[in-house]
């Protein structure tokens, strides 16, 4: 798959269709990855890289690349497609100069959780079969592929690219998914029980904002929780409040534009499964006002930007689940 | 949250009244001598979906133990369509503060006409009644801003 | 030296809990580390390191300062602090405890960070050598021994004793008061457990790592360097490398109301912030590259300009881990690096 990929994107570049690449470079180890803009062959040569750990989510770096001087090549997982659809619904990057080219993902491996197995000292990492094959200081590891794969991609929605210019490989489903499983264990808990864990869990919050940067659906110009006149502009969460607060109106200011992608998840320093809350959402937007896949067209209304006269009322929440 | 001289918790509500049916329907219900607590609190808002998620909860966190919504009816909004989005939103976020396992009779939505003095009345008779047996609100309380 | 044998260790536990506070590292369920207070029953972790550095006991990420109470015109001035109790900090990295040392020079300089000297002075901090360093350690490239580690008080684990050498005298005192728990040893068995150490230590992907084209006199010609468009490209602006670092030490000073009266602490701020050292006409860096510059310029010139040479950071590697995009300051140092 690298292989077509570089040598795709040289085509490109050499035909003049785009002056840039933006993918993933190779990093020290097997997994340290980094989004990157290559402008020459030569670099994309060197350090061009397609593998099991290139799970960051390039879209929301072409609201600012695609206003720049030409066009730019994007590489695509499924998952990109939708975050960089509802860009597009969104009016925040500019279509026709990003040429995309959707690849296929088999789902990405998490590093993190390799590690908390136990893994040290990571050289070097090989698929191998159903398993990964992680070469170490301490000698060589194997583990099962899908134990330590993201969770975004375990619980993975689509393998479809919903907007490309040309794909490499073929394009796959929509995935009838397990993905609401955890929340509606949630749902099912009572309300002491769902306080307890979501407490434990956002008690480990350090306010890093990783989850509202990387977010691709986080693009204004100026977050409410860095403008000191909005009242609410904290640096640190002082209280178990602040924490609430902070994770309830991050999740609420992309509720129904949330592509569920999860990186929220996957930068996470402190592993907060933090796309519980916007799956919490999604779920309830698709009970309440019919199903609806942010990301999967450019032209429909957002369900928090819509309405009919026979909506449910608020009161609903009171009547369902356990108390 | 305030105590008063039998010890007894008298819970703070804020309600938020939208300018044109619930601010006059609380207006005729002082006109009309009927009797809502003392706890509830109004903030007057242009319309029930001038209020946004971040007003709910920093009304929580600087020590309100029940928060109440009241717009227009569904229809009847000076601005055609404004409840009809706060009834999406709320429904949301409500539901979100449920997930959070933060208790669900704390937070309420309620369409009061200009009409509706009395309704209002109950409405907040009833609604500081449900949130006086739930107790201060401690999930979604601020502690640096309680009073000692 | 002294020792004890690792089945034992509950003891030596109880037995330092009883008299202070101890903290220990210890597996989370999401399988980190982190330090937690010492209450029967919680086993000490076999990590490496913890998530969360050991800073936070000295420099944690929010506390009070004064608190202010308005009654009519006039202002009363409340000061919170409350001299801090004695504790200990066990098992911590010969990386993290250099990084003490870093965080001294800041706030112990003139004029004094009372707060944290408040803390410095109540905490022993007993450290633990290092056996299977990870890919991601290059705290050798900043001349620290991971077997050697600074501290009050340090220690080996070679997997059957945990063996206790003091290093001052707060030290000498805190294992004297152990003595009823610990046996003397002879440290034989340390030479070889530290030489197998650096045997791994030499294999390290990191270990050819150099600071040699980094120093308070190299200026200019890093800070005008091109490259820091290309590194900084892809930086989400995240505070998570400032937050999990152990050397990072800027912080900011808030006001809160709390509608009776105004609380001011201070809290961890991040050079990643668009808000951070923000002034009248507001923040100096106007864009992520100057941000992301000012990071590394910090660690690697201008910190060792200000301090004899002694670089802001130890090698700990929790950036490189986990920075949402992996680049870090392994990157950074190979990218800027001036081949002779």
């Amino acid at each position: 798959m690298q292989e077509a990929m570089i040598a795709r994107a040289k085509e490109l570049l050499a035909d003049g269709t785009v002056n840039r690449v933006i993918g993933w470079k190779k990093g020290e180890f097997a997994y340290d990855i980094t989004p990157a803009i290559f402008e020459t062959p030569e670099e994309i040569n060197k350090d061009f890289v397609y593998d099991d750990f290139t799970a960051a989510n390039v879209s929301k770096y072409l609201v600012k690349e695609s206003r720049r001087e030409g066009k730019i090549l994007a590489f695509m997982k499924p998952c990109d497609t939708y975050s960089f659809n509802q860009l597009i619904k969104e009016h925040r990057v500019i279509r026709e100069n990003v040429y995309i080219i959707g690849i296929p993902s088999w789902g990405k491996l998490d590093a993190e959780k390799i590690k908390s197995m136990g893994v040290t000292g990571i050289l070097g990492a090989q698929r191998d079969g159903n398993d990964i094959k992680i070469s170490t200081l301490y000698g060589e590891e194997k583990l099962p592929f899908f134990d330590v794969m993201l969770e975004k991609c375990k619980s993975c929605k689509s393998k479809k690219h919903v907007i490309y210019d040309e794909l490499i490989g073929e394009d796959g489903e929509v995935i009838d998914s397990n993905r609401f499983d955890m929340v509606e264990q949630l749902e099912n808990m009572t309300a002491q029980e769902r306080y307890d864990f979501w407490r434990a869990q956002l008690s480990k919050c350090i306010r890093c904002n990783a989850c509202k940067n990387v977010c691709p659906a986080c693009t204004c110009e100026k977050c409410v929780f860095e403008n000191p006149a909005s009242g609410i502009e904290n640096k640190a969460a002082v209280d178990s409040f602040e924490e609430n607060m902070f994770h309830i109106i991050r999740a609420f200011h992309v509720a129904g534009r949330c592509t569920d992608c999860g990186e929220c998840s996957r930068v996470c320093p402190q592993n907060i499964p933090l796309h519980l809350l916007n799956r919490k959402f999604i779920k309830d937007i698709n009970l309440l006002y019919g199903e609806y896949q942010a990301g999967a067209d450019t032209t429909s209304r957002a369900p928090l930007t819509d309405y009919t006269q026979d909506d449910c009322e608020a009161s609903i929440v009171h009547e369902r689940g356990v108390e | 949250m305030q105590i008063n001289e039998n010890k007894e918790f008298q819970p703070l509500i804020v309600a938020f009244c939208c300018n044109w049916c619930s601010y006059a329907g609380a207006d005729l219900s002082g006109t009309n001598r009927l009797n809502y607590p003392t706890n509830v609190k109004i903030i007057r808002v242009p319309c029930s979906c001038r209020v946004n998620p971040m007003f709910i909860l920093r009304a929580f966190q600087r020590g309100a133990d029940g928060v109440i919504l009241c717009g227009c009816h569904p229809g009847d909004c000076h601005y055609t369509s404004g409840n009809y989005f706060t009834r999406r939103r709320m429904t949301l976020l409500f539901s979100m503060l449920d997930f959070l396992g933060i208790e669900r009779d704390r937070t309420r939505v309620e369409w009061v006409s200009a009409a509706e003095g009395a309704k209002f009345a109950a409405t907040m008779n009833e609604f500081t009644e449900a949130v006086k047996k739930l107790g201060p609100n401690r999930r979604l309380e601020d502690l640096r801003c309680r009073k000692q | 030296m002294l020792r004890i044998s690792i089945d034992k260790l509950d003891e030596l536990f109880e037995s330092i809990s009883a008299k202070q506070t101890l903290y220990i590292p210890t597996d989370r369920e999401d399988g980190a580390a982190e330090y937690k207070k010492y209450e029967s029953g919680i086993k000490l972790s076999g990590k490496l390191n913890t998530l969360r550095s050991a800073k936070d006991f000295f420099f944690p990420q929010t506390e009070n300062l004064v608190d202010f109470k308005m009654e009519g015109k006039t202002i009363e001035v409340i000061d919170t602090r409350e001299e801090s109790e004695d504790f200990v900090v066990f098992g911590v990295r010969a990386c993290d405890a250099r990084s003490f040392t870093i965080l001294d020079k800041v706030f112990l300089a003139d004029p004094v960070d009372s707060y944290y000297k408040n803390r410095r002075d109540h905490g022993t901090i007993v450290t633990m050598a290092c056996t299977r360093p990870a890919e991601t350690c290059f705290c050798q490239t900043f001349d620290i021994d991971p077997t050697a580690p600074e501290g009050d008080v340090a220690c080996w684990n070679d997997g059957k004793y945990i063996y206790f050498a003091w290093r001052n005298e707060k030290g000498e005192a805190f294992l004297d008061c152990l003595s009823d728990v610990l046996e003397d040893a002879e440290p034989e068995g340390i030479a070889e457990l530290n030489a197998k150490t650096k045997d791994i230590m030499k294999r390290l992907p990191l270990a050819d790592l150099s600071t040699d084209s980094f120093g308070g006199d190299r200026l200019m010609e890093h800070f005008n360097s091109e490259k820091w468009g290309e590194l900084s490209e892809s930086c989400i602006g995240c505070g998570t490398c400032t937050f999990v670092c152990p050397t990072c030490q800027c912080y900011d000073i808030k006001d809160f109301d709390t509608g009776h009266g105004i609380k001011r602490f201070r809290c961890w701020d991040s050079c990643m912030y668009s808000d951070f050292t923000k002034m009248a006409h507001g923040n100096p860096r106007l864009t992520q590259l100057e941000r992301f510059r000012q990071r590394f310029m910090h660690k690697l010139v201008y910190f060792p300009a200000n301090n004899n040479g002694e670089f802001g950071c130890v090698g700990c590697g929790r950036c490189l881990s986990k920075c949402p995009i992996s680049m870090n300051i392994v990157k950074v140092m190979k990218a800027l690096e001036v081949k002779e």
